[in-house]
């Protein structure tokens, strides 16, 4: 199959207007490791003929680094720009990769006029799983140990715990829950802006004290559903030595490897 | 014995009005104090307020995250609750100058004398249990060490706050057993049996060889004791972090109905900034001076007051935070007792120089530092774990706005994200032509 990515600008010039945009995000814009979770998941949006489209380079962060950080300013330029591009194309519905994206857009963004429909790509697999439109079978995680790190921004501060896991739970695997998970989840380290500093005066990297509550397990994968909590538990993987025996992987990269996508 | 009589209910009346006299004025300077906070409207329809308060407040859901620790906290919970029904009676007897007024009362009534019993003996068992409880939680602060209470932040007085409400609470008991064990020794003696109260029968059987004198001058101590510490507890309640047992019910009734993700909007710097970039946008007179986010406790919301107020320095928390787990300054609770004890701070200054009176310190810089912000991830474990809905989080991100804002205080690197994410709309430095080359390995 010959995969596309439209561009909204480009739709809009030939008369056409997509269902759906899939918002990318910094991260899966322009991070290597980010890069192959937006490939794999635009491989199954193109496997199920959806009709998607994406801004390109008319897309600006949400501003969710910076309004965390404090800085109210760069927030509102980048929320502002954003909200008119997407009201100029009279988008209504929005998925996204990204937990932070994802919560800004849906929580933040109603304040300053950006109302849509914003699905983050846990729920959409669940809901294209539940329709029967995105048969998976389990493939290379058919009774894997794979266990779950729940995004706080989709966990928490959302309340998405049981889309991810139902998406798993859709390869065959055998889904292990770590002690704190769900609303006990601890975070790994990179929001509120701090996965762009070092991490002030401590005793050890949060990044490193979450991989070891999640190997504990002994699983095959740790399962991710945000790009920087890939990166943080990737890197604590790494540091524990264990990157050849435990992989570290989005849930699109798995629905889209167990399909041979 | 008449003059006796009148002088105790005159020494009730003028021990419980003074009390209440001084703990208003104090409850008052605690509302007045969450007053100088900011308006904040909070958007939640009056069932969810309810639905709020009964479940979280009253019903102790989130205490349950911790189950052993819940059922502790539950007995004195139910206990203290409870009580309140044999405190009556004692109002009753002390402002009449009668003896257990509502047992004689109901005395012949049998379905009333029944339900009187029934009460009593639940709450001496409850009581009885309570004794227990509060030496489980000395032991657990002070043998047992649980992590959570050997913090930084709980040295000198909230340590001392902590170990002298439990040992009130052991003292308070002690005087109700010795009050109902007398009592029941005196009525042993008279009628050949108790009230019908297990607990203290058994105790005033162990009494009743005493004489009747030295048994009825043990049951004024017993029972003026009592209401001492009951009064005691009252006035001391406004000074220490067991104000939990009131403020709880409003702080629940006033939890932010938004999903916890959502960072409130600052209208005044959107107008702003949609001035800017649309030079016809007029900004709204309404808007006043434009503040950026938070230096001192006037600049917080009252809401963020009465969750200062509210908390009762469990360190839940804290112990979930994982800048905190991982050895780093930041402690939600602490920001909780900064914020409370900079109020106070305010209102001792204002006393005594008044109420125009400003002191040249502040919240951030003084009490609470940029270390200790700058290692939030925002995470919300600590607004998810608190028992009473509190949302250190709230505080710590004004607080950060106005150290980025106001103080420019910001990390090398921060400032480098701020700039790449003016100048190419990406948190890195990369040109947003950029933003689809991922699609060059698509296929």
């Amino acid at each position: 199959m010959q995969y596309k990515v439209p561009v909204v600008s480009e739709l809009v010039a030939e008369g056409k207007t997509p269902d759906v945009i899939f918002w990318i995000g910094c991260a899966g814009s322009f991070d290597q490791r980010a890069q192959r979770v937006t490939i794999a998941f635009t491989k199954i949006l193109n496997q199920l003929n959806i009709n998607f489209a994406v801004l390109g380079t008319e897309e600006a962060c949400t501003g969710d680094p910076a309004r965390r950080a404090g800085n109210e300013f760069v927030f509102q330029m980048l929320a502002q720009q954003n909200i008119a591009t997407l009201n100029g194309y009279g988008i209504k519905k929005i998925i996204t990769t990204c937990p932070h994206c994802f919560n800004t857009i849906k929580n933040e963004y109603p304040a300053l006029g950006g109302l849509y429909e914003v699905v983050h790509h846990s729920t959409y697999l669940q809901q294209l799983i539940n329709d029967g439109q995105l048969k998976v079978e389990g493939g290379t995680f058919k009774g894997k140990r794979i266990t779950y790190h729940d995004s706080c921004y989709l966990g928490r501060a959302n309340e998405i715990y049981e889309a991810p896991r139902a998406v798993i739970e859709a390869l065959d695997a055998d889904l292990v829950e770590i002690n704190k998970s769900k609303k006990n989840g601890l975070c790994c380290g990179a929001g509120g802006a701090q996965m762009f500093k070092e991490d002030e005066p401590g005793n050890k990297r949060i990044n490193v004290e979450r991989t070891e509550q999640l190997t504990e397990v002994y699983p095959d994968v740790i399962a991710v559903a945000c790009p920087f909590c890939n990166t943080m538990i990737t890197d604590g993987v790494k540091g524990e030595n264990k990157q050849d025996d435990i992989k570290v992987l989005d849930i699109a990269e798995m629905v889209a490897q167990a399909n041979n996508y | 014995m008449l003059f006796l009589k009148i002088f105790q209910i005159l020494l009730f009346i003028g021990l419980v009005g003074g009390t209440f006299y001084f703990a208003f004025k104090k409850f008052k300077e605690i509302y007045d104090n969450i007053m100088m906070g900011q308006a904040e409207k909070i958007n939640s329809t009056l069932g969810f307020r309810i639905k709020s308060m009964l479940l979280i407040a009253f019903g102790q859901k989130k205490m349950f995250k911790l189950t052993f620790a819940a059922l502790l906290h539950l007995v004195i919970y139910v206990s203290f609750c409870i009580t309140q029904i044999e405190l009556l009676e004692i109002f009753i007897d002390g402002l009449t100058g009668s003896h257990r007024i509502i047992y004689h009362a109901v005395e012949n009534i049998p379905f009333l004398h029944t339900l009187y019993l029934v009460v009593i003996n639940f709450i001496e068992i409850l009581s009885l249990l309570t004794f227990f409880v509060t030496i489980i939680f000395i032991l657990r602060r002070t043998t047992f060490k649980v992590e959570r209470f050997q913090k930084p932040e709980l040295k000198g007085w909230p340590w001392k706050d902590a170990l002298l409400i439990l040992a009130f609470e052991l003292t308070l008991i002690t005087f109700i057993f010795l009050m109902n064990g007398a009592d029941s020794a005196l009525h042993i003696k008279e009628h050949g049996e108790g009230y019908g109260f297990f607990l203290s029968s058994a105790i005033g059987g162990m009494l009743q060889s005493l004489p009747s004198g030295l048994l009825q001058a043990l049951e004024r101590i017993g029972w003026w004791g009592h209401l001492c510490m009951v009064m005691g507890f009252i006035l001391y309640l406004p000074y220490s972090k067991h104000l939990h047992i009131l403020l709880a019910f409003p702080n629940t009734f006033f939890t932010r109905p938004e999903p916890k993700g959502e960072i409130h909007n600052m209208p005044a710097i959107q107008h702003e900034v949609q001035s800017m970039i649309d030079p016809s946008f007029v900004v709204p007179a309404s808007d006043g001076e434009v503040k950026f986010g938070a230096k001192d406790v006037y600049d917080l919301s009252w809401k963020n007051l009465l969750d200062a107020y509210t908390c009762t320095e469990c360190g839940r928390c804290t112990a979930a935070c994982p800048a905190n787990q991982t050895g780093k300054k930041l402690s939600p609770r602490k920001i909780m007792m900064d914020t409370r004890d900079r109020m106070e701070e305010i209102a001792a200054c204002k006393k005594e120089h008044g109420p125009e009176f400003v002191d040249n310190k502040s919240l951030l810089g003084d009490y609470i530092t940029g270390e200790e912000l700058r290692a939030c991830t925002t995470c919300n474990a600590c607004v998810e774990e608190c028992p009473v809905n509190i949302s250190p989080l709230s505080i710590i991100i004004e607080l950060r706005r106005n150290l980025i804002m106001e103080a420019s205080d910001s990390p090398a690197e921060w400032n480098n994200i701020f700039a790449n994410l003016e100048n190419n709309q990406a948190p890195w430095q990369f040109s947003p032509n950029d933003r689809l080359n991922w699609t060059e390995e698509l296929n």
